[in-house]
């Protein structure tokens, strides 16, 4: 019944109005729900597509590359076909003739196929890319689409001219058809929605009107909601032969239930390209959506499952607390407490997700960076099945980028010089991630220069970073290029490779809670080795104790801490007060004081400065005491109340306590604004 | 603490009646829309946040939430009433958020008819009026109804005069 109230308002339409994705309202939320499904999926795909383009490029025989990536084209058509994409069914169609002459052998794979082939991957992603976006717009035919299309179709005329028309688009006339229509009644019982059969048929040409036959439906009492009652008046303007209109029907109507009829058309039109779907500001959170592993899932419930047993177990257990049942209470405490640790490292390995797809997009774009260079240049991924958190991964991928493109452009040499050299001419480039302990490393390196040291001292000395007479060691020098500024334009990028924005990656790991370190060795290559926590859902910290309150400290941030000697801290007028630790002054934050808590040590030498870093500015901090170090899950402040001064989040303590993590910036900040009207704060700057 | 079965039609007039939540502050009767109303929850451990108001005692675990807490007692400038074995929290949402509110005891819930609930003159300071939704009469008893929405909306809400 319901059902039948949906398809109202969406088929009533007036002759001049297509069938629009998103405009029933009722299946709106669906569509929704099915559209995302897509935009995923598709990225999957076109990801395999490229690789396997990629694959075919390095053995242009191979049926079974060929194979894969014409699956994939035909499955894309498929799916954008039922989400009525039309742009991408249209394009994935003529893709799919070129594949097809491959496929059949008609066709080497030229170098000219491979780009084209390359392209077509592009305009797809940038055609789902736009479906993500929302554009709510009817877009015109994009300029990329077009050309992308003709050089297609100029292909393939060079081949066989009588697939011209599958590809040279709009070249026929159009002709206009009146459709009779009756689905079967048990085609709703058969899952086949009437509803979407027309939509796929609209995608194929221009739907001018859709008259529902409602003379079959009988009264409400008598209507049996999983029978089709109505049937439709279709008139379509295509370029289709009729026999693919046909095929679009035939199978869900009712014998002899389905009548095409050219009707002489008064005007021809060619069909509009590209219908984008309206998307709702509130979808358009796309962390929200995480793909997960079957087994991952069933793990989950087989824990749980377990957890509901041992669960049944103990309530038994307690009816009967005689010495026997209290072993009994003691044992599954036990077990409870097992399948509870279990649980919770299951769940958090739902947020894992492999670097597979984030390594996927490396050998394309060092084939492009490389062509563009003028290098040959090999990559190698090793350890793509290695996980990270969803959110780490979405984050990781532009710094990783600006490595590969620094290694490519920059760290290897044009093969002349490396012949000379005595290398392999084919310089190589390797992206390697593994998990060691709680972090994941990923490894960028490349068998190139390496960094010319003396350039980038003689570089600092011009910019006064070192002084002339000093002599810093290597691990320095190289540190330099992580400097902000140092790196910009004609610096040490022309000559000894690194430059541009090596800042800006050192400060998205940092800001990943990672880290960045740097291997090089002259005419042996550069590494960079990126360290990054396993997930961001947990922080190491370090518990410490400030009166009657506790903190969390992100155990990263803590150089050292030390018990300040009697005289060490001094008062600076108007300043604040700094602590001297080796000879060093560093202004000192008091947290009692600045979280308004009574501390116990209101005498600096009683308690204990714990020293904290954070991008070159350091602080000491005041506390009662430290209570040691433990894993902590991160909660947000803000999902029920609001973010907080110097807070990072909260976190909640083996007796059921909240504790706040301190935001080490967020101290600095306050401290240097000089914040908190009850301590003073020190101005000092913290720089060495 | 029972629920009142008390039918609406008592009153002899068929209006509209809404279930409301009592509890005491100090010696007054205030009371929240039951339907706003997640749980109640006994004494528990509350984090305090850094540089919050006085009326925000801090933030408490609510099953793995992070839920702030009110103490309207404070908020109301209400004498100190301390902390003893009535003192509860009554955690409302508000939206998507859950906010607790610290109160001396939770007294009844009552069915309201419309007829039976004023709209408010002034209070005479003790209370912004802005918080209060109306005054329900129930019997002999005279209870404040408030407005969640405004009582909890952010925590710089300037209800209390001299906070900042």
């Amino acid at each position: 019944m319901l059902r039948v109230g949906e398809w109202g308002p969406a088929l009533a339409l007036t002759p001049s109005q297509p069938i629009r994705p998103g405009s029933a309202a009722g299946v709106d939320a669906v569509t929704e729900e099915l559209r995302a499904l897509f935009i995923e999926e598709a990225a999957e795909q076109l990801a395999e597509f490229q690789a396997g383009v990629l694959r075919l490029e390095d053995a242009p025989g191979d049926a079974e590359t060929v194979a894969v990536i014409f699956r994939i084209a035909h499955s894309l058509k498929g799916s954008s076909a039922i989400m009525r994409f039309g742009e991408i069914t249209r394009f994935t169609h003529v893709l799919e003739s070129l594949l097809d002459h491959i496929r059949e052998g008609g066709r080497a794979v030229t170098p000219e196929v491979i780009d084209v082939l390359l392209a077509s991957g592009d305009v797809l992603q940038s055609l789902v890319d736009r479906i993500q976006a929302g554009d709510s717009a009817p877009v015109e035919p994009d300029g990329a689409v077009e050309r992308v299309r003709a050089t297609i179709a100029a292909l393939l005329d060079q081949t066989d001219p009588k697939d011209r028309c599958a590809a040279a688009a709009g070249a026929p006339r159009p002709t206009l058809y009146r459709i009779d229509f009756r689905p079967s009644p048990d085609a709703l019982r058969r899952g086949l929605d009437p509803l979407r059969i027309i939509g796929q048929l609209a995608e194929l040409g221009e739907l001018r009107d859709a008259t529902p036959d409602l003379s079959a439906l009988p009264a409400l009492s008598e209507l049996e909601p999983e029978r089709c009652y109505l049937a439709w008046t279709l008139t379509l303007l295509t370029t289709s032969a009729r026999e693919e209109l046909d095929a679009c029907l035939s199978f869900a109507a009712e014998p002899g239930g389905l009548r095409i009829m050219p009707v002489p058309a008064v005007e021809a039109v060619a069909a509009p390209l590209g219908e984008w779907p309206r998307r709702r500001a509130s979808d358009r959170d796309e962390a929200a959506v995480i793909r997960v592993a079957v087994d991952k899932v069933d793990r989950l419930l087989n824990l749980v499952g377990e957890l509901v047993t041992t669960q049944t177990m103990l309530a038994q257990a307690v009816t009967d607390l005689s010495a026997d049942g209290f072993a009994k209470v003691q044992e599954a405490v036990a077990r409870m407490d097992r399948h509870a640790r279990d649980l919770h490292h299951s769940i958090l390995g739902v947020r894992m997700v492999s670097v597979k797809t984030l390594f996927a997009r490396f050998p394309r774009l060092v084939r492009d960076l490389a062509q563009a260079a003028g290098k040959q240049v090999a990559v190698e991924l090793c350890g793509e099945e290695t996980e990270i958190d969803k959110s780490v991964i979405e984050k990781i991928g532009d710094p990783l980028q600006h490595l590969v493109r620094n290694a490519v452009d920059h760290g290897l040499e044009p093969a002349a010089d490396r012949r000379e050299a005595g290398k392999p001419e084919i310089g190589r480039v390797r992206l390697e991630a593994y998990q060691r302990g709680g972090s994941v490393y990923i490894d960028v390196s490349d068998d190139g220069r390496g960094l010319d040291r003396d350039r980038i001292l003689t570089l600092a000395r011009a910019r006064g970073l070192v002084a002339a007479g000093e002599n810093p060691s290597d691990e320095d020098v190289f540190a330099l290029i992580f400097r902000p500024g140092f790196s910009t334009a004609a610096t040490v990028s022309e000559v000894s490779g690194r430059g541009v924005g090596m800042d800006v990656v050192k400060r998205s790991v940092e800001a990943l809670g990672g880290s960045v370190t740097l291997w090089t060795e002259p005419g042996r290559g550069t590494r960079f080795r990126i360290k990054l926590p396993l997930t961001l859902a947990l922080l190491d910290g370090q518990v410490l104790q400030v009166g009657d309150q506790v903190y969390v400290l992100p155990l990263v941030a803590i150089t050292e801490s030390v018990r300040p000697a009697p005289g060490s801290v001094r008062a600076i007028d108007g300043a604040g007060e700094v602590v001297m630790v080796r000879r060093t002054p560093l202004p000192l934050l008091r947290l009692g004081r600045l979280f308004g808590v009574k501390a116990v040590s209101e005498d600096p030498t009683e308690g204990l400065v714990v020293i904290v870093e954070h991008e070159e500015h350091r602080m000491a901090l005041l506390v009662d005491g430290l209570l040691g170090q433990q894993q902590v899950v991160i909660k947000s402040l803000e999902t029920h109340f609001r973010k907080v001064d110097a807070i990072g989040g909260a976190t909640i303590l083996g007796d059921g306590r909240v504790s706040l993590i301190l935001d080490i910036a967020g101290l600095i900040a306050l401290a240097r604004n000089g914040a908190g009207r009850e301590a003073p704060m020190a101005s000092v700057a913290a720089e060495k | 603490m029972g629920v009142s079965a008390e039918p609406a039609s008592s009153t002899g007039v068929a209006s509209p009646t809404s279930q409301y939540l009592t509890f005491r502050l100090g010696d007054q009767e205030y009371g929240v829309p039951i339907l706003a109303v997640q749980e109640i929850k006994g004494q528990s451990m509350i984090t305090p946040i850094p540089n919050a108001p006085s009326y925000l005692p801090g933030v408490m675990n609510l099953r793995g939430m992070i839920v702030p807490v009110v103490d309207l007692r404070v908020k109301f400038r209400l004498s100190d009433a301390g902390y003893d074995k009535f003192t509860v929290i009554v955690l409302v949402s508000l939206g998507a958020k859950i906010v607790g509110m610290v109160v001396d005891a939770v007294s009844d819930v009552l069915d309201l008819p419309a007829t039976e609930i004023q709209s408010v003159p002034s209070l005479g300071g003790q209370v912004d009026a802005g918080f209060v939704s109306g005054l329900g009469r129930a019997g002999e008893k005279l209870i404040v109804l408030l407005d969640v929405a405004k009582l909890l909306d952010g925590d710089a809400r300037v209800g209390v005069p001299g906070l900042p």
